[in-house]
């Protein structure tokens, strides 16, 4: 492993952890609160709004001077998405994502963390999220 | 509609989304790459050489988070209602769904957005849409 790959390791394990302490911190790894926001019939807790607003607040300022860089600052290429292109592959797959979450109140990052927590409801839902993206690898582009 | 006040936590929210967002951009600006889950998981059940010990540090850094977090405050919140059917309905369709889709809450919700991708704009209007219509079916139709 070369010395960028190793620096490259050691950010997405910081970044992770600080993710993981933010979906925490927010509320969002407990699915029935994201499911309090998903609820519009019910009781509406409108916190998953403001955790989004308040990190698209930052995300925006952030990657407006990503955006302007070649390189990033431990020397790596910048892989920021190019692709602009709203096709059906992208409505149905986010459609079919939605309606996953809507159901049980768990996404991919908050999932991981309850994994972490040791809960057997993570692990079920894990290995389904887990085989479910497996068969799109098996798909046509 | 009815706010339900009680449960709303506005100073953790803002917090702990703030805390999203700086996870972010620290991505984006070091490693260049965008913090999405989906893309960063999915990408493993393919490995491609020198591809791997990345994705693995991501996913390992969201797992320990609780372990990290009790160190410094009581355990978070955590109740689930789903079934274990409902579980693994629900963890196909997330996995099927985000890959076909390029993304999820992290990559197109956060990431996305911030960067005014239209793609993830569309992406995030549509799963917000069908994720009310399904949580609507499972809490006031189906129950």
């Amino acid at each position: 492993m070369s010395h960028q790959d190793r620096l490259e390791t050691a950010t997405a394990a910081g970044v992770g952890l600080l993710f993981g302490l933010g979906l925490l911190i927010s509320g969002m790894t407990n699915p029935a609160k994201v499911l309090g926001f998903l609820d519009l019939a019910g009781p509406w807790d409108p916190s998953l709004a403001l955790v989004m607003g308040s990190a698209i607040a930052v995300g925006s300022v952030g990657f407006a001077i990503a955006r302007r860089r070649s390189a990033s600052l431990l020397g790596l290429p910048m892989r920021l998405p190019t692709n602009r292109t709203v096709d059906r592959r992208l409505a149905l797959g986010a459609a079919i994502f939605g309606a996953g979450w809507g159901l049980a109140g768990f996404c991919p990052g908050p999932a991981l963390v309850a994994l972490g927590t040791g809960a057997p409801q993570a692990v079920w839902f894990v290995l389904a999220m887990l085989a479910g993206m497996a068969i799109v690898d098996r798909l046509p582009p | 509609m009815r706010i339900d006040w009680i449960a709303f936590s506005p100073w953790s929210a803002a917090f702990g989304g703030a805390l999203l967002g700086v996870a972010a951009v620290l991505f984006a600006l070091l490693a260049g790459r965008i913090a999405g889950v989906s893309g960063i998981v999915g990408g493993l059940l393919r490995p491609a050489r020198g591809d791997v010990a990345w994705r693995v540090a991501f996913a390992g850094g969201l797992v320990a988070a609780p372990l990290a977090y009790s160190l410094l405050a009581p355990p978070a919140a955590m109740r689930v209602d789903a079934s274990i059917p409902m579980l693994l309905l629900a963890g196909a369709l997330v996995g099927f769904g985000s890959r076909l889709g390029s993304g999820c809450t992290s990559g197109h919700g956060v990431c996305g957005i911030s960067r005014l991708s239209p793609r993830s704009l569309a992406a995030t209007a549509i799963f917000m849409a069908t994720g009310f219509l399904a949580t609507f079916l499972v809490r006031h139709v189906l129950s």
